[in-house]
């Protein structure tokens, strides 16, 4: 298929009709609204569930519901809505149903604003909700690499039993690029061994995330620390550019990590060697890979659009004592390639 | 001597397991659940049917069930229910959830399900207090109604009114089917039982939402015996929350 012009939130909604997306739940909010406003009819065309329901918190445990019955279901939202979502989501985790979330950040905290930020790092790859669990979070840069995590995580989400969290900004969800869109999947009418359908000549199922007794629980929590180092090994990814012979690693995800890539080239220009490593899994967030770089270049500068989330993973990723420098802005400033490039200089300059 | 003819007058549902319940000495949870059963038995849809659990007494009502069934979040069951419905709308969705669940911290959701007239049931437990916490004031206890957390009795100059949920849903117009019943003698419980047989039959009729409200007892929050509970729930329940039909459509009575 060609490639056509595509508006990142309503690229993001036909790529998950196209793997297959039984039921959308979801409630507006921006940046994010394009994503429901597209399955509002997209969905319906096709004959598949969509419902636009009465708060963030109903919209997860529909999904939940869903869910629980084996078919493939999603639920997208903007920093404030995922944090009502966060009780669903520890649901879900307990229970091991599968789920896709799409999170395009806005500045916050409170109602903040709008315009783009990454502040939702925290939110999506520690603190998700009670208890201990690790969604897997995926972050595009482009409209293409939403388009083709956003069609790969559903699958992951059945494989792992899990949730799969895709987030970007609201740069990517508002900006239009050209991406070419997957093939269409026929949707998968079979169940799987655990869902919900009625208990039909077998014995009843049950779903729940409630264990009263203490060892029990702790078994189930085991059981999930299990999977979680299950993706830690299997799904570690990640992008470089010039790391090659760097001497400076800008560490940056999402819009940031392509802004930094303009910003290095412009560096080489001036005679500066910096390379850009971009975490594509933000959870499992690549370590090792960075441990190994931050060996061979002189100085790691990590780039946020938020005052040092990522940055905290990245600092245990290379050690306390290795110099780790900062550049970020908050509030829904997305920094240029310009701004990045004078971090990149006043760095240089120390070296 | 003649020949032993054996007739069998009484047996567990299908649709209930063999497991020995939780539930307090006395408690009505025991009926409602049969009640369930027996409708979901008689209507031959126990195999296509997904149950919901609440958060409270009946957070364990998956074990008693021989159903499928999915445990929500505190007062989440009619948004999952929903979900579940719209994937699945050849399956038969029920909710049970208690007064907490429904009417204080889900209310929104059971609101919005009833004003969508989902095509679900929802079987409403309302003892007037919150059972497994240990008997606090609930969003349906009564006014001067003595609970841990209303050592005084309920005082509406500083509690408020207790919630009548099957007269504020049966303003929607979702709303296909909403009943209040009592289980507190056995005329009562066999008006109950069709009730939710009706309930079923209108999920099945695809017909919107519907509702049976149980008055129920909780003997051992009350601080009373068996007896005493069902006396109280006769003689303080039921004047404040009239039984019978709030709200039924036309199609339901065709049924």
């Amino acid at each position: 298929m060609a490639k056509q012009l595509w508006k990142g939130n309503e690229a993001l909604a036909e790529a998950a009709v196209r793997a297959g997306l039984v039921a959308y739940f979801g409630y507006p909010i921006t940046p994010q609204t394009e994503l429901l406003e597209y399955l509002s009819g997209r969905m319906v065309r096709l004959g598949r569930a969509f419902l636009q329901a009465e708060s963030e918190l109903a919209a997860i445990n529909m999904v939940y519901g869903a869910a629980c019955t084996g078919v493939r279901t999603m639920t997208s939202s903007s920093s404030p809505g995922i944090s009502l979502m966060q009780e669903g989501l520890s649901y879900m985790a307990a229970s091991e149903v599968p789920v896709v979330l799409v999170d395009i950040m806005r500045g916050g905290p409170g109602l903040g604003n709008i315009q783009p930020s990454q502040a939702d790092y925290f939110q999506v790859t520690k603190t998700s909700g009670h208890g201990d669990f690790r969604p897997l979070v995926l972050a595009p840069a482009t409209v293409q690499e939403a388009v083709d995590l956003v069609y790969e995580a559903f699958d992951l989400a059945e494989q792992y039993r899990t949730i799969v969290i895709v987030v970007a900004d609201g740069n990517i969800g508002q900006m239009m690029e050209p991406a070419e869109m997957p093939p269409m999947r026929e949707i998968n009418g079979d169940r799987p061994h655990w869902a919900l359908v009625g208990a039909d000549g077998r014995d009843h199922r049950i779903i729940t995330s409630l264990e009263l007794g203490a060892e029990r629980l702790e078994a189930l929590n085991l059981r999930l620390q299990r999977k979680i180092a299950r993706v830690k090994r299997e799904q570690v990814r990640w992008k470089e550019d010039k790391t090659d012979d760097a001497e400076i690693l800008v560490v940056a995800f999402g819009t940031m990590g392509r802004i930094s890539t303009t910003a290095a080239e412009m560096a080489w220009e001036k005679g500066i060697r910096a390379g850009v490593f971009r975490p594509i899994s933000l959870f499992p967030f690549p370590a090792a890979r960075l441990e190994e770089l931050s060996q061979r270049v002189k100085r790691i500068l990590v780039v946020e659009m938020n005052a040092g989330q990522m940055l905290e993973d990245v600092k245990l990723a290379v050690g306390k004592d290795y110099p780790v420098e900062f550049y970020g802005r908050m509030g829904g400033i997305v920094p240029l390639p310009d701004d990045v490039l004078e971090a990149v200089e006043r760095v240089h300059t120390e070296l | 001597m003649g020949k032993v003819v054996e007739k069998l007058v009484y047996e567990r549902p299908k649709s209930l397991t063999d497991a020995h319940t939780h539930y307090c000495p006395g408690c009505t949870h025991g009926v409602s659940h049969r009640l369930v059963a027996e409708a979901l038995d008689e209507l031959g849809i126990r195999e296509r049917t997904i149950g919901i659990a609440p958060v409270g007494c009946s957070v364990l009502a998956y074990y008693y069930f021989n159903v499928d069934f999915a445990e929500a979040a505190h007062g989440r069951a009619p948004a999952m229910a929903t979900g579940m419905k719209r994937a699945n709308p050849d399956r038969v969705i029920f909710t049970y959830q208690g007064d907490g669940d429904l009417a204080a911290i889900g209310t929104g959701e059971i609101v919005h399900a009833a004003g969508r007239g989902e095509n679900i049931t929802v079987i409403f437990i309302n003892n007037a207090i919150y059972g497994m916490t240990g008997g606090q004031m609930a969003p349906t206890t009564l006014e001067g109604q003595k609970t841990t957390s209303s050592p005084m009795g309920r005082d509406i100059s500083i509690a408020g009114h207790p919630l009548k949920m099957s007269e504020l849903l049966s303003t929607l117009d979702g709303a296909a089917y909403v009943v209040r019943h009592s289980l507190h003698d056995v005329k009562h419980i066999r008006r109950a039982r069709k009730a939710i047989l009706t309930a079923f039959k209108v999920q099945l009729a695809g017909l919107g939402f519907s509702m049976v409200e149980l008055l129920s007892t909780c003997c051992t929050n009350w601080k009373m015996d068996p007896v005493e509970s069902l006396d109280w729930l006769r003689d303080n329940m039921v004047p404040f929350y009239p039984l019978g039909e709030h709200k039924v459509i036309d199609a339901v009575k065709d049924l």
